[in-house]
């Protein structure tokens, strides 16, 4: 299929729009008292009227909920409004108990945002729309002919986060995802566990001719995709099939769409006649939000380090940015940062540092940083033992790079590093770089 | 006197702390009492015999836990709610307790009483007469002598045209004074429990027991929800605005002569009557039925059949009106012509009464153009029943506290004085009310039911 397709993909282009929702780990549920560490419990025991919708049952703001939505707010430079709104999203499902699901519509709490990612050509930003607070609904589960409801899940708070339609391919979208939820884990407003639901994600997917500034007057909804590999395969899989359709003239009409893993193929879920009529209106039981500017520095300030500026600051200590990448994302840093100040000590910069934690990352786990240390003067130590064995290497590095070596004699002295790295591979890097050199210019004389 | 019945509430709290009568015979009395006289009123969809404490009647959309609660539909038939209201938590907390659910109009839809799917409630002034709605059973229940006292909600004036209907006393405390949890929403943004007295001192003392916010209405905010008790000894010096839009065409004359004579009286012991403006009055209907339809059509989204009640087929006429009103007015293409409209003379609303309020302390008027209407007289015409609550709608739609107290009667049928007060001033409008009534007589006029 990529081949049938690869001559005439070139005049088309992929817009993509992203909607991720994020269930921050608040104590209790969005707007009741009810404990919202639900996960394994028994269906419908973490319910009460509130988030049953029983007759005069209303929901109350709960302000850690809203903290956190700030947090992710902030986090992805957005503007705090002063002034937001609660709305209702009015439909029928039967996993929403009250008829209309309360969210925030046309003044949302956080927006105009933005984040860096690696683009298909080169470092790119994406604009967020906006990131607004709503209540997550019941679970459904069909089993044969009957379908069961549990409301566990009913009224737990959750953080919708809209990009503009700003990707071009399922890459960029990956890659967004992938920072997004390292963002959100490092600020620790919730696990971001797709596999559990805690983050979810959603793809509006289209294509137009290349050079159309407008955005196509159709968008295929992506839903219920719950990996990172599978929400790329499903992007691909959906702009090749519009593709076809555009090109046979066909018309594309608004729908959803799910994505079949073992198939690896997208598959018809529903189809919108036109946009669906939320009858959206300000939530008359809520009063609107005032959000102080001092309660925003506050949060702002309290801000932990996001993975980007922690691979900044690696980096600026002599981490490379793909072993700071490694660290951040393996939650390593910390160590790194207890570890780095004693190794210095013992003469072992910050490079072989991260190299040393990243190599052994297990073993690094469950060890303090005395052991550590103890482990890192072992191979030190080790290396310093070896030199006869080093000087043997240095020489047969000698005997096998004779160009590097008259290069070196006649001026180049960077072609040392040839030579370098040739012991270096023969000790699988269980040599010191410097000494190596050492004895190599001593031999060299 | 007939017996304990007749006694106000703060009456009957004196005789039990003197223990001239217990708990246990007033619940006998009153009992003995709704078993009489229930069967010609229906004022009560739902008796608890259980009652063992102060007995109140509470209006059949305010949660009670484990007795049965309909919304005077049929939709929700069989229904027991697993809690009780804030409301009655803190009435069970001052030493009362419920002895019967009362009769209302379908969800609270309605201004006569007449929209109930359990039969109309009977006005006890007039059997034929309508009692007024949509706390109809409450306020016969009280006027009646069925309860001690009873608990209503107001949306539109829900509490104050029944209670002027039945000649009893019945506020509407400012919106957000006291909370609504527990109530089935009719318009949220508009709903008020408040109670329905034989007296206004004893409003005051239930409104005392009943305010204040509770952490589960987040717009009942004021955190002085009690009243500091500082009483007016009299109405000198207090200007009584008199709203020249409340008293023109569509006035019936005998009320308007009752009403006069209220204001006369007033003036009499003090005040000083000053006319004001209200002059976005004529828009209030409209305005209040756009967005009382566009909040029911979501409030009762719920009613789905699905986890309580039976399914949507069972709503009334009323209701399924007003849904099909409110989801058209909320719907894409019309939401700014309709909902945002009216959310806009809402406002203008509430700014003719700051304005007004410049001039004057409190506002005086009639809760109602005419007494009650022959049962039947307005079924045929929803409309003319809208049109009945020109003059208690824009209170509602300004948030402010509202007072009806029996001031004299029309053809045979009791007439309300409509006092209205700035918001959360609930204070200086039932001392005006105190000081009313203790110079006249007509809240010891009972019905004639024997």
């Amino acid at each position: 299929m990529n081949n049938q397709l690869s001559t005439i993909n070139n005049s088309w282009e992929t817009v993509i729009g992203v909607e991720v929702h994020v269930e921050t780990n608040t104590k209790s549920k969005m707007f009741c008292g009810c404990s919202a560490d639900y996960f394994g419990a028994k269906p419908n025991t973490h319910t009460c009227p509130v988030c049953l919708g029983l007759p005069g049952a209303l929901p109350y703001i709960n302000q850690e909920a809203l903290e956190k939505c700030m947090q992710i707010g902030l986090a992805l430079g957005c503007e705090i409004r002063e002034h937001s709104l609660f709305e209702r999203k009015n439909y029928f499902y039967p996993d929403l108990p009250k008829g209309y699901q309360i969210s925030q519509y046309r003044w949302p709490l956080c927006v105009n945002g933005s984040i860096e990612i690696d683009g298909d050509d080169g470092e790119k930003i994406v604009r967020i729309n906006r990131a607004h607070q709503e209540e997550d609904t019941g679970k459904l589960t069909h089993v044969g002919t009957q379908t069961f409801i549990d409301f566990n899940r009913s009224g737990l708070p959750l953080v919708e986060i809209v990009t503009e339609p700003d990707f071009r391919s399922s890459k960029e979208v990956r890659d967004y995802a992938k920072k997004l939820q390292q963002i959100i884990k490092s600020i620790g407003v919730s696990d971001a566990n797709m596999e559990r639901g805690d983050m979810r994600l959603e793809a509006n997917v289209s294509v137009r001719q290349k050079g159309q500034k407008d955005l196509p007057n159709y968008r295929v909804e992506l839903k219920n995709i719950n990996s990172f590999k599978f929400i790329g395969d499903a992007i691909d899989y959906e702009v090749e099939r519009q593709i076809r359709l555009l090109e046979k003239g066909e018309k594309i009409t608004l729908q959803t769409r799910g994505y079949n893993e073992n198939k690896k193929e997208t598959f018809l879920q529903r189809v919108k006649e036109e946009a669906n009529d939320y009858r959206y209106f300000p939530e008359p039981d809520l009063p609107a939000l005032l959000t102080k500017k001092a309660d925003v520095d506050r949060i702002s300030a309290s801000l932990p380090k996001l993975p980007e500026q922690k691979i900044q600051e690696l980096a600026l200590l002599g981490v490379p940015p793909i072993s700071g990448a490694t660290l951040v994302r393996q939650g390593m840093d910390v160590i790194f940062n207890d570890l780095a100040p004693k190794a210095q000590e013992i003469d072992i910069d910050a490079r072989a540092t991260a190299n040393f934690i990243i190599n052994k990352i297990n073993e690094v786990r469950g060890k303090t940083i005395e052991e550590l240390i103890t482990d890192m003067k072992a191979i030190k130590s080790g290396q310093i033992a070896d030199k006869s064995q080093l000087d043997k290497l240095a020489k047969e590095a000698i005997g096998q790079n004779p160009q590097s070596v008259s290069a070196y004699k006649a001026g180049k002295t960077n072609a040392i590093q040839v030579l370098i790295g040739s012991v270096m591979k023969k000790t699988r890097g269980m040599a010191d770089a410097k000494k190596v050199k050492i004895i190599l210019e001593q031999l060299l004389k | 006197m007939n017996d304990a019945t007749s006694l106000s509430l703060t009456q009957t709290i004196g005789l039990i702390k003197q223990k001239k009568i217990s708990t246990k015979e007033i619940n006998n009395l009153y009992l003995k009492r709704i078993g009489k006289l229930n069967p010609k009123l229906n004022a009560f969809l739902s008796v608890n015999s259980k009652s063992d404490k102060i007995p109140a009647a509470i209006k059949d959309l305010i949660s009670v836990k484990n007795l049965p609660m309909t919304l005077g539909s049929k939709i929700l038939e069989g229904y027991i709610p697993p809690y009780n209201a804030t409301v009655i938590e803190r009435l069970i907390t001052n030493g009362v307790s419920t002895i019967g659910k009362t009769n209302l109009d379908e969800f609270a839809m309605g201004s006569s009483g007449e929209n109930s799917a359990y039969g109309s409630t009977k006005n006890p002034r007039n059997l034929k007469k309508v009692p007024g709605g949509t706390s109809s059973g409450s306020a016969v229940a009280v006027a009646a002598d069925l309860c001690t006292f009873a608990l209503g909600t107001d949306t539109g004036g829900s509490i104050r045209q029944p209670a002027s209907f039945c000649g009893v006393v019945g506020l509407k405390p400012s919106y957000g004074r006291v909370p609504r949890y527990g109530a089935q929403a009719m318009t949220s943004s508009l709903d008020q429990i408040g109670p329905i007295t034989k007296t206004v001192e004893d409003a005051r003392l239930v409104l005392n027991w009943i305010a204040g916010p509770d952490g589960f209405d987040n717009n009942c905010v004021e955190p002085n929800g009690q009243l500091k008790n500082n009483k007016r000894q009299n109405l000198k010096g207090l200007k009584i605005g008199i709203p020249i839009e409340y008293f023109t065409k569509g006035l019936d004359q005998g009320v308007e002569k009752v009403i006069n004579t209220a204001l006369n009286k007033l003036k009499g012991l003090g005040a000083q009557i000053v006319e004001v403006s209200l002059p976005h009055t004529l828009f209030a209907i409209a305005t209040y039925y756009l967005i009382v339809s566009s909040e029911i059509s979501s409030n009762l989204a719920r009613y789905d059949g699905l986890r309580f009640g039976k399914g949507r087929g069972n709503f009334g006429p009323e209701p399924k009106r007003r849904i099909m009103l409110g989801t058209f007015a909320l719907s894409a293409g019309y939401f700014d012509d309709y909902f945002i409209k009216a959310a806009k003379v809402r406002t203008l609303i509430k700014q003719d009464f700051d304005k007004a309020f410049e001039k004057c302390d409190i506002i005086a008027g009639p809760v109602s153009p005419t007494v009650a209407w022959d049962l039947g007289e307005k079924n045929s015409d929803p409309l003319a029943m809208y049109l009945s609550d020109i003059y208690t709608i824009p209170a509602s739609l300004a948030g402010i506290p509202g007072l009806s107290v029996p001031c004299g009667f029309s053809a045979g049928l009791p007439v309300g004085l409509q006092l209205l007060g700035k918001y959360m001033d609930e204070e200086t409008l039932l001392s005006v009310g105190e000081i009313y009534q203790s110079a006249t007589d007509w809240c010891k006029e009972k019905p004639n039911l024997n």
